[in-house]
């Protein structure tokens, strides 16, 4: 069984060398000669105005709330979709209402934050 | 013991877990001390892999390093005007806190190395090469069959008020 997640364990390794060696690569062999303008911050050729590093706004955290809960949602339907093979020979047709009740409670919610405007910028 | 491959990428994780966790503390940086915790979550998703315990794994990856994190930097951007600024301590430490934070510290581990201790299936626990079946096939198969299923349902209740709690609190002024 722990045989099996040795290719999850090379991709993981796989992409952190990958990652790392081009950083590092770029970093040693790429030349540096800075200046003032090649420093400046750079964004679609407008000057910048400010810091960069603000608070964000408190908007994004129905957004953040939305997202952990789906995220909740999907932690139960990874062992129903392990399962829904061997179950579909016999009752397919029931374990896939099943699921929906359950997504579709969640639905209900989901319009309800739409609705109130959860997802519109103003 | 022999040290055989599997072994070997086991200490890997431990080390992993556990370096990372030091540099979550000992950091003064609160983005570098979150990113710094992803690691030590994906070690801990790691060593439940080793532990057999596959579901509890990918729960880990899913909820800790998917959303908890997230939840946390979230928390650091919104609420801190230079979320990027070192952790400074405003005033200074008594003494008398330092100590109490000490005990406090030390009766943990002292509690935690008695449990270890004293859990009789610990004791002489080697690895045998024991195969249990996937956890996550048992769980999906305890729900499906009827066993569980309406505790099943009864989480996406759950999920719904948690959700419509959510959008009630944060968007009020909107419509009102």
């Amino acid at each position: 069984m722990l045989i099996d997640y040795l290719p999850i364990l090379l991709l993981g390794l796989f992409a952190v060398l990958f990652a790392g060696i081009n950083l590092a690569l770029t970093h040693i062999l790429g030349p540096k000669r800075p200046n003032r303008v090649k420093l400046s911050v750079y964004e679609s050729g407008v000057r910048p105005v400010g810091d960069a590093r603000q608070r964000f706004t408190i908007r994004f955290d129905l957004v953040a709330m939305l997202f952990i809960i789906f995220d909740i949602e999907v932690v139960f339907l990874y062992p129903w979709a392990v399962v829904f093979k061997k179950f579909s020979e016999t009752s397919g047709l029931f374990i896939l209402i099943e699921m929906l009740v359950f997504i579709g409670i969640l639905l209900l919610g989901y319009i309800y934050a739409w609705k109130k405007g959860g997802l519109t910028w103003d | 013991m022999e040290f055989t491959l599997k072994t070997f990428i086991f200490y890997g994780f431990a080390l992993m877990t556990v370096a990372s966790a030091l540099i979550v503390v000992t950091v003064r940086n609160i983005v570098h001390a979150a990113f710094s915790l992803m690691v030590t979550l994906f070690g801990v998703a790691g060593l439940y892999v080793f532990l057999q315990a596959d579901f509890l794994a990918a729960t880990q990856v899913i909820v800790y390093v998917g959303g908890i994190l997230v939840l946390i930097l979230f928390g650091v951007m919104m609420t801190s005007e230079r979320f990027d600024m070192p952790i400074q301590v405003k005033g200074h430490i008594e003494r008398g806190q330092l100590f109490l934070g000490g005990v406090i510290a030390l009766a943990l581990l002292m509690l935690l190395l008695t449990v270890i201790a004293n859990t009789p299936a610990w004791k002489n626990l080697t690895d045998d090469g024991t195969e249990l079946p996937p956890t996550t096939a048992r769980i999906g198969e305890l729900i499906l069959n009827g066993q569980f299923l309406l505790p099943f349902e009864v989480v996406s209740v759950l999920l719904l008020v948690a959700l419509i709690g959510a959008a009630l609190i944060s968007r009020k002024e909107v419509r009102d």
